[in-house]
């Protein structure tokens, strides 16, 4: 084969969503003129199996030695054209896609800019496709181990899917227990089954699975490496008492003699300086809380340790680092309730009556601080309850988006409120959203048995009374926009039913390089066709770190997730890209910038020669290294200076 | 044999590389007697009508220094371009530009009213600024007109050698000079010549670190040098892996003092100012935008220390008018 430049070029019309916008014929014609275009032609789907042939055909019979498709995003194609080159017999990498669809139809309105700019897109792929190389791509290992980044219901659920296949799992979770929300919950929609009988069988399952190392009080502090080979570190807070001689007996917790808040009843309860989060904890062995402990914060003390017969607890225990080996991630960190600035609006915070949702399922709890009985804050139980849906949810001022969740849950709320109190109770909803298995027949049931379901945004929640009636309890102003009148509801108790929220505190995005949303969720890899897989590979999405969702589609996601995670230790090997970095020895002046700062550990000093090396088997071609090269040894194969200057020469036309 | 027919000129320069040739010292004799002399307005008093009589490539070796800074330099750059067979960019400033480059940071209006209006010794309160004609009683008076942007030769004429340096070495200059007097076979057209093919770090004798990381910038004046380590380890600029090597190390050696880049790119770069930025930017020593910004800020004058040399060359192009 010839190394003068045989380019074919291929615009794609991908139906009408290039076509309807490009003028796909215009642009093939411009690409004719340029150098080294051998033929240059438009086709409705270049993807099609005839599209595919029409390519292998021209190669062979027109002696082209480079091709470049003009049409969806390279991540949607790149595979399927680099094969139909490869089978032709050219180089999968003598390929370039132009991406003329997401990067131009669907976003450009103006029909004569839109061909403009794929007309750019286009002439740039050809002018660097002129200075490509031959490359090769090479198979990598898998690790076979499986990381679970988060210990409620999505990682549990992750973790005992892999364990189940007989692949290991390293499952970290930042509390002392896994758990998660799902473990606070009083009862779960719409089935009404207990949440905690029918999560904490799993939660034992995950304590005691001989393929599951459970690491809690533990965070995930550096991830690198690349799918198939990350190397993490996990950073174990120090606990103060040694889990392997822990018994649990819980003599410890018994004399402990501090009380502070306790963040697993939403503070409406108190816990003690050493405790477990809640009598199911897994594990469950105690922690020491050092910002509350009597020794940590005046030396004296030392009662837990007096009557701990195991010797367990370990004042001098430090923070420690341990670095595990996987060849996948699966992140399930979840999410936190709304805790913004809607909630005081309705007065949470100023009426102690007026709770939110978390607050209320720990008081319905049997085993939450009022044993499961609704009690008002001076003790009573409430005649009337008022339930508010959509705090700040579906509102441009805090959260734009509907956490799907919440209607069903305070539909929940008003059943468990009838069941237990016989109380009225008023829901007030701005839509009511059922979509799900039995979820509209559960709202059937819940205005069946007697919940006025009021459609109408809240405006207020006041003390101030206009009439007897109203004196002494709380008053729901709102509108019922189907009778379009105004109503003052006045009640004993009002629950606020926020939203979800992404983690603000969580670095593990960042960590993993993995994008969010402006609301902070993960961004999946496609929304429709692969919503677990990031846009790293080998990293997996599991639960509501991806958008709130409900308990079934968590756990759905989940086992989805470990699938992911299984079917790559399963095929056992990954291609690495070919296009890595290189260091040409005859430049290279050995100034070393370059060798800490590849992520991959993948480059090394030669002493002898006085140049830096690059290992290729361990180079994923990130450029970090050309980038920061000031003598311009280090190159990053296909993104060399000529190849960055060709395409933006291109893009100006110069 | 007849003598080589020699010119030397300065454009918009200091006059640092004429000196530096005869800072080859007792040599300048051998010089002379192999060479004949047509234009070296520091040393020799020739006119430029001398010159323009020449018939056409009658110089066989033109060295200009200086940059193209307005319409003379423009035009004795033409016009030896014309008289002789090999011109060669001599010295920083011909070759990128080098300090007068600089200019480039800020608009022609800009430096005639720093130079004419707001500087402190002048005093101008008509604010009068260069007029490049001047009626007068006896006729009309011309000066060359200043361009707005500075450039080196190569952006001028065509250029058949370079020469970097500010100056360049007086013991490369004796090299070149040689090897055109002697009859060597010359490199093809476009080479550098007179300077290395890697960059400075290749004959450094500096420790390095291979984890450089960079928390705020030192700088000569007011941190004690360590003659043994890297300057980038020491937290000081040194333009060592964005320069050519061949100076003879005159600043990071003999004087302690960090590279400053006047031996230009080394091959295989596009732009000397960029790269080097790219390098720093990678080991800065921070993730947030606001401590990046901050350790950045500790560096005054970015663009100057990383171009100081080589700013006609830069893709950053000039200051907007």
């Amino acid at each position: 084969m010839s190394h003068e430049p045989r380019i074919g070029v291929y615009v794609c019309h991908c139906g009408v969503n290039i076509a309807g916008v490009v003028d796909v014929k215009r642009v093939a014609a411009e690409m004719a003129s340029e150098a080294g275009v051998v033929l240059s032609r438009e086709y409705k789907f270049m993807c099609s199996t005839p599209g595919q042939e029409m390519i292998i055909d021209d190669i062979q019979s027109h002696g082209l030695n480079r091709v470049v498709v003009a049409a969806c995003s390279p991540r949607m194609h790149e595979g399927t054209f680099q094969g139909a080159c490869r089978k032709a017999g050219v180089n999968a990498y003598f390929f370039q896609m132009a991406n003329i669809r997401e990067h131009d139809s669907w976003v450009t309105l103006d029909k004569e800019e839109a061909t403009r700019k794929a007309i750019a897109l286009t002439r740039a792929a050809v002018r660097r496709v002129r200075n490509h190389e031959p490359l090769e791509t090479r198979q990598v290992e898998v690790r076979k181990e499986v990381l679970v980044i988060g210990g409620g219901i999505a990682g549990i659920e992750a973790a005992l899917t892999v364990a189940e296949s007989g692949n290991h799992v390293y499952l970290v979770e930042r509390e002392p227990t896994i758990g998660g929300h799902m473990a606070r919950f009083d009862k779960t929609f719409p089935t009404l089954d207990c949440s905690a009988c029918i999560l904490t069988p799993k939660m034992n399952a995950v304590g005691s699975h001989p393929n599951i190392t459970l690491m809690t009080s533990c965070e995930v502090e550096e991830v690198k490496g690349f799918v198939g080979n990350f190397d993490v570190k996990v950073k174990r807070k120090a606990r103060y008492v040694d889990h392997d001689k822990c018994t649990g007996c819980g003599a410890c917790v018994e004399k402990c003699p501090v009380k502070v808040p306790s963040e697993f009843d939403e503070g409406l309860s108190k816990r003690k300086a050493i405790y477990t989060p809640f009598p199911q904890a897994v594990p469950n062995k105690p922690v020491i809380d050092r910002a509350a402990c009597t020794y940590f914060r005046t030396g004296k003390c030392r009662l837990c340790e007096r009557f701990c017969e195991p010797k367990a607890i370990a004042f001098e225990q430090q923070e420690s680092t341990q670095e595990i080996q996987v060849g996948a991630i699966i992140v399930a960190t979840g999410f936190e309730f709304y805790r913004g600035e809607a909630l005081s609006w309705y007065g949470h915070g100023r009426y102690p009556n007026v709770i939110t949702a978390l607050e209320f399922e720990r008081l319905n709890n049997a085993s939450g601080p009022t044993e499961g009985v609704l009690r008002m804050a001076d003790g009573r139980v409430p005649q009337s309850v008022a339930i508010l849906h959509c705090i700040g949810s579906r509102d441009k001022n805090y959260q734009e988006y509907c956490s799907r969740v919440c209607c069903m849950y305070s539909l929940k709320f008003a059943h468990l409120v009838k069941e237990k109190t016989g109380a009225e109770v008023f829901e007030f909803y701005i839509d009511m959203r059922s979509p799900g298995k039995g979820y509209e027949e559960f709202h059937d049931r819940i205005r069946e048995e007697g919940a006025h379901l009021i459609r109408g945004k809240v405006g207020e929640v006041t003390d101030l009374a206009v009439n007897p009636e109203e004196q002494g309890r709380l008053i729901v102003v709102a509108e019922d926009t189907l009778a379009g009148s105004r109503l003052r509801v006045p009640v004993d108790m009002v629950v606020l039913s926020p939203g979800l929220s992404a983690h603000r505190d969580s670095k593990v995005a960042q960590l993993l390089k993995c994008a969010v949303d402006k609301n902070g969720f993960f961004i999946e890899k496609h929304p429709k066709l692969a919503p677990v897989d990031t846009a790293t590979d080998g990293v997996f999405l599991a639960g509501c770190c991806q958008g709130p969702k409900d308990i079934p589609d968590t756990v759905a996601q989940s086992q989805a997730a470990a699938a992911k995670a299984l079917a790559l230790a399963t095929r056992g090997v990954v291609e690495a890209e070919g296009r890595t970095a290189c260091i040409d020895p005859e430049v290279c002046a050995g100034c070393k910038l370059c060798v800490s700062l590849c992520p991959y550990k993948a480059i090394s000093f030669d002493t002898a020669k006085e140049i830096s090396v690059v290992n290729e088997v361990l180079c994923k071609g990130c450029g970090t290294c050309a980038a920061a090269c000031p003598s311009g040894a280090a190159q990053a194969r296909h993104f060399k200076d000529v190849h960055i200057f060709n395409e933006i020469e291109g893009v100006l036309a110069l | 044999m007849s003598k080589l027919k020699v010119a030397v000129y300065w454009a918009a320069s200091c006059g640092g590389c004429d000196v530096a040739i005869l800072d080859i010292h007792e040599k300048v004799l051998a010089v002379n007697e192999a060479c004949e002399f047509f234009l070296w307005p520091i040393a020799m008093d020739f006119k430029y009508a001398d010159v323009e009589a020449l018939p056409d490539k009658h110089i066989d070796l033109t060295l200009f220094n200086g940059a193209i800074r307005n319409s003379e330099n423009k035009h004795i750059a033409e016009l030896l371009r014309r008289k002789s067979k090999v011109l060669v960019a001599f010295g920083s400033c011909a070759h990128t530009g080098g300090i007068p480059a600089l200019a480039n940071l800020y608009s022609k209006d800009q430096i005639f009213h720093r130079a004419y209006v707001e500087s402190p010794s002048t005093v101008n309160p008509q604010g009068t600024l260069p007029q490049t004609a001047t009626p007068v009683t006896e006729g009309e008076l011309t000066i060359p007109t200043m361009f707005d942007h500075v450039y080196s030769l190569d952006q001028v004429v065509d250029v058949e050698y370079y020469v970097p340096g500010c100056p360049p070495n007086p013991e490369r200059i004796w090299e070149v000079l040689f090897a055109v007097v002697s009859g060597a076979t010359l490199p093809p057209p476009g080479s550098v010549i007179g300077a290395g093919e890697r960059a400075l770090c290749d004959s450094c004798g500096r420790k390095r670190t291979e984890d450089k990381r960079i928390t705020g910038f030192n700088r000569v004046a007011t941190t004690p040098l360590d003659p043994d380590i890297c300057f980038l380890d020491q937290g000081l600029i040194c333009l060592g892996p964005v320069t050519r090597d061949g100076c003879g190390q005159q600043c990071v050696k003999a004087s302690n003092m960090p590279c400053r880049g006047c031996y230009g790119l080394p091959p295989g770069i596009t732009d000397q100012g960029a790269k080097m930025i790219a390098a720093v930017a990678s080991v800065i020593d921070a993730r947030e935008p606001e401590d990046i910004r901050k350790i950045v800020a500790t560096l005054p004058d970015q663009a100057g220390y990383y171009y100081r040399f080589s700013m006609s060359q830069s893709m950053l192009g000039r200051k907007k008018a």
